[in-house]
């Protein structure tokens, strides 16, 4: 077997995907359908932040495609003005991978949830993070499942008491992120639902980059879940608990700066107080570090319990992605071999008769 | 016990200087025998370029085990391959061999009682050691005893021999025995009068990077070659005369490499890029094999992590505007169908082609069954209907796949084509198409906007009024943007609806746009015109039935044959075509799936024959079957 080394990526994201010369707004991105969600979900944020940030992208709308699996949160490409399939269970990533693949003109996301995502989809996923498909994946985690009623989900907290749990859940929960990292995604980002600002950058970010972007987006569930990040939002609690990436910066939080995420003996971080500490140890976040252990590292100190919890891009590297080197190979064997099809279905051995 | 029995005998001389008789047959079965690691397939492939370049018609089923490696010398190891040639039209591998050679005692045990009275045994004697033998069970060695007397035995110590010509190239004796399927190859060529340029220049390409291993082979070749011509051992040799075939180009062609070309040929008659997603299977796997080999065609293969992404793949590549094909045997469809029901609501064309295979669960993966046809039919929740198209012979795979294609593209629907184990691996020749004379089968993407409200919006469900097809917009194409997807949508502008008179009139317009697809009437053979019993069948037992047919109308009875394409919809003459016979006798390698549509559609009493072994019918089963119906009709 012999490998061809087909270099990293060149391009961006977007670079393949038409833009637009006329202005556009928010509005543009909403399509006729009533949005149906409960009201107070935080689905409607991220829709709401997802019309505004658009525009900024500036992309011909017809060249922007979602995709989505099943869950509240797949009803979302009902709710823009762009092309759009609601899939089935689990499913959209593989979906979005044939889009993708054969459509390098299209900008193309993938809204899914922490069942569809995680659970019955959990091979899809890792799988296209792993080949590193042009594709940003939002996913909503609202530790719940919505649309069947209040089950608990891969994400759920470990005990939780659910109708299918009277007596607590027994699951393990995943850290969706260090799942990402393991798949050697090459974006992973998280943020909430409430921070407009953080997510925003995020899309951006995650638009931008050419690969798989995954982008983890804790949502309240006011229904079934209500409050699950409400220490992550309240005024006194956050600064204890929220622990934001910048790139560059070192990773410090509280409500005084006055803690650092700092290296363990053993290759791992932990939360310290720099003033114990020293400010040399605190660790200066860069996501282009390519080893994942890193970013792997980062996601460890959020605990199911969100007494820490890690915002933010923590992994932006580049690595080839499948799609544009499968549009390559096909380019190059078309060019090596024009396309003869009488050759082809003659093949080697013939004979004639008469 | 022949498909037609007749042989003449004349001696001539051969190269060799030695007088030998040359009778000549119209036609001959050869089965080749041995261990899995023996190169049976290769020796059989090899024969089987020999007779198609020597202008046969032929029939191969090769015939292995599901292990890659099954553990040397035993039964469940056993490798064979059957190739029937003649001089005339063939239809079927041969229902029994009339030659057999067997590399080893387990390829002996398991194939002798298939070995008719008089036929004639070839066996590489090397093999019969006391371990071997009781390692199969004989305890006694069937060479030294007479149970073998009724047969034409011809022992051979071809390891032995091979070891022998090969004693000069420096070959290791364990290289040098490997060869010994080239030797029985040489062999069985010398008494066939082969061409035998074909295999040298075969292995001098396989071996290009391993010259001496293509020597030693070609040396193996030429050794059992002239052990026939030399040794007093063979006094008669056969001649099979070239068929006559109808003017034009042949090839030789299994099954699945003409599933490939027509997906190739589907793409270039669309002019749409193709995007296979598939997950590996047996006995599918070589499609995706030969797709990968001619991505020059604009075809981009995905090896997908499951069977359910290499369907997802396929139905967003269609989504996108390009032809999605995805292939795979039972077990996969059965993880397919929940995007096959999701194709069907969105009305995307999406081509899926299921090579069955034996079953139910993992079942039989490289026997053949036709098990799947209620799978593909009803395989689905909801009311999911689904165009059905089923390949008859090798050849025929290549237009059954551009007939699917045509129907996926013209009706935005998925398709299922059925093909089998037999068909996938068999060979015949095949009278090439020319490239120039394929369908058409370009498309127009919507471009205007088609709101039946005069808006300028796209509606997504707004049916063509002929052919109920949906129009096909693709992401790209500026001012219609829609969304679709798996929950049922309002008839024409396409929004969610819970309705119930809305999902009443979709289920019914998504049934009616299937049933009227077109496809051509059923076309019956009856020569005599008096047949008062139809054999009616569908897939690879076109050959077996029809051979059967012949053998009943050989001795003097009516019979009609009619075989069907289309198992979804039925040709719209099928009813009338039934009613026709006194009584409709359906073979099938299953429970009676076909006859259980039939009688359920046309309330037709239809007479089910069934048989579920793995392996194809035979002509000399079916013969019987027929003729007591024929009887039965008469008494
Ligand atoms: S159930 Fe929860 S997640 Fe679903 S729409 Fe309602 S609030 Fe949102």
């Amino acid at each position: 077997m012999t490998a061809v080394d087909l270099g990293l990526p060149s391009l961006g994201g977007l670079d393949l995907v038409p833009t637009d010369d006329a202005p556009q707004k928010a509005k543009d991105f909403k399509s006729d359908q009533e949005v149906r969600w409960c009201p107070g979900c935080g689905d409607y944020v991220v829709l709401n932040a997802m019309q505004s940030f658009l525009p900024s992208l500036g992309l011909k709308r017809e060249n922007i495609v979602f995709i989505s699996g099943i869950g509240c949160s797949s009803r979302f490409p009902y709710y823009m003005n762009t092309y759009g399939m609601h899939s089935i269970h689990g499913r959209a990533p593989a979906i979005a991978t044939g889009l993708a693949v054969s459509r390098p003109d299209l900008s193309v996301w993938v809204v899914t949830g922490d069942g569809d995502a995680l659970s019955i989809g959990g091979n899809h996923l890792i799988h296209a993070l792993r080949r590193n498909v042009n594709l940003k994946i939002l996913l909503f985690n609202n530790r719940i499942y919505g649309l069947t009623k209040g089950q608990y989900s891969p994400t759920s907290e470990t005990g939780k008491l659910t109708k299918s749990t009277p007596m607590g859940s027994l699951d393990h929960p995943f850290n969706p992120l260090s799942l990402a990292i393991g798949a050697e995604a090459t974006f992973v980002a998280r943020t909430l639902d409430n921070d407009r600002a953080q997510l925003t950058s995020i899309l951006t970010a995650a638009a931008q980059h050419r690969g798989s972007a995954l982008v983890e987006i804790y949502q309240n569930c006011p229904i079934f879940n209500d409050g699950a990040f409400d220490v992550l939002k309240e005024p006194g609690e956050k600064e204890q608990r929220l622990i934001p990436l910048e790139e560059g910066k070192p990773i410090r939080f509280g409500p005084e700066s006055e803690f650092g995420v700092v290296r363990t003996d053993f290759g791992g971080f932990e939360v310290a107080k720099v003033s114990e500490v020293g400010e040399d140890r605190v660790v200066v976040h860069d996501p282009t570090i390519n080893d994942p252990s890193y970013a792997f590292a980062l996601s460890r100190l959020s605990t199911q319990d969100l007494a820490h919890t890690v915002t933010g891009v923590y992994r932006n590297v580049q690595r080839p992605t499948y799609d544009d080197q499968a549009r390559q190979q096909v380019a190059a064997a078309a060019e090596t071999k024009p396309p003869n099809l009488q050759a082809l279905l003659n093949g080697n051995d013939t004979w004639t008769v008469g | 016990m022949r498909e037609r029995d007749h042989q003449s005998m004349s001696t001539s001389v051969n190269g060799g200087g030695r007088a030998t008789q040359v009778t000549k047959l119209d036609r001959v079965v050869i089965r080749f025998a041995g261990d899995s690691g023996d190169g049976m397939q290769l020796t059989g492939d090899r024969f089987t370029s020999e007779a198609a370049a020597f202008g046969n018609d032929l029939a191969t089923l090769p015939n292995f085990p599901a292990e890659i490696r099954a553990p040397a010398g035993t039964l469940p190891g056993v490798s064979s391959f059957q190739i029937h040639f003649a001089d005339y039209d063939i239809l079927t591998p041969g229902d029994r061999p009339d030659v057999l050679v067997a590399m080893n005692p387990a390829a002996l045990k398991a194939n002798i009682g298939e070995l008719p009275v008089g036929g004639m045994l070839i066996v590489n004697t090397d093999e019969f050691s006391k371990r071997n033998l009781t390692k199969v069970g004989y305890d006694a060695d069937p060479l030294e005893d007479d149970s073998l007397s009724n047969f034409q035995v011809h022992r051979v110590a071809m390891a032995t021999l091979t070891q022998g010509a090969l004693a000069d190239t420096g070959l290791s004796k364990k290289d040098a025995e490997r060869c010994k399927n080239m030797f029985a190859l040489g062999l069985l060529s010398w008494m066939y009068h082969r061409p035998s340029e074909g295999t040298e220049r075969f292995l001098r390409e396989k071996f290009a990077r391993k010259p001496d291993i293509a020597e030693a082979n070609i040396l193996a070749f030429r050794a059992g070659w002239n052990y026939g011509e030399t040794t007093e051992a063979f006094a008669v040799t056969y001649e099979v005369p070239p068929a006559e075939f109808p003017p034009g180009t042949y090839r030789q062609i299994t099954g699945n490499a003409a599933l490939a070309y027509g997906i190739v040929a589907a793409g270039q008659c669309s002019k749409l890029p193709v995007l296979l997603g598939a997950y590996p299977i047996t006995p599918a796997s070589d499609i995706l094999h030969e797709l990968s080999k001619h991505k020059n065609f604009g075809i981009t293969t995905v090896q997908a992590e499951d069977e359910i992404a290499g369907i997802g793949a396929a139905l967003g590549a269609s989504y996108g505007g390009s032809l999605g094909v995805t292939t795979t045997s039972g077990p996969g469809i059965a993880l397919k169908s929940e995007t096959i029901g999701l194709a069907v609501m969105a009305e995307l064309p999406l081509l899926i082609i299921d090579v069955q295979r034996g079953g139910p669960s993992t079942g039989l993966p490289t026997k053949t069954e036709q098990a799947d046809l209620l799978l593909a039919m009803f395989g689905r929740n909801g009311e999911s209907p689904v165009p059905i198209v089923a390949p008859n012979s090798p050849g025929d795979c290549f237009d059954a796949v551009i007939d699917a294609t045509r129907i996926a593209l013209k009706y935005r629907t998925p398709v299922m084509l059925l093909s089998d184990g037999a068909i996938a691996n068999g060979s015949e020749p095949w009278l090439i198409p020319r490239a120039e004379n394929l369908p058409d089968l370009s498309v127009t993407f919507a471009s205007e906007p088609n709101a039946l409200d005069g808006s300028d919006e796209h509606w997504p469900y707004v049916r063509d009024t002929e052919t109920l097809a949906r129009e096909w917009a693709i992401p790209g194409t500026p001012g219609l943007q829609h969304r679709i997807g798996g929950l049922e949508k309002a008839d024409g502008k396409g929004s969610i609806s819970y309705d119930p008179d809305n999902h009443d009139r979709m289920v019914r317009l998504r049934q009616a746009k299937i049933d009227g697809i077109d496809v051509p009437d059923l076309v019956v053979e009856d020569p005599s015109g008096d047949a008062r019993v139809l054999v009616l069948g569908w897939g690879s037992s076109y050959g077996p039935i029809g051979a059967g047919c012949r053998r009943v109308r050989a001795e003097g009875m009516a019979i009609a044959q009619a075989h069907l394409r289309h198992l979804n919809p039925f040709p719209a003459n099928l009813g009338e075509v039934l009613n026709r016979y006194d009584r409709v006798v359906v073979p099938e390698m299953n429970m009676g799936q076909l006859a259980l549509l039939l009688r359920g559609k046309y309330l037709v009493d239809v007479r089910s024959y069934t048989k579920v072994a793995g392996l194809p019918f035979k002509a000399e089963e079916l013969q019987h079957v027929f003729t007591e119906h024929v009887e039965g009709v008469r008494a």
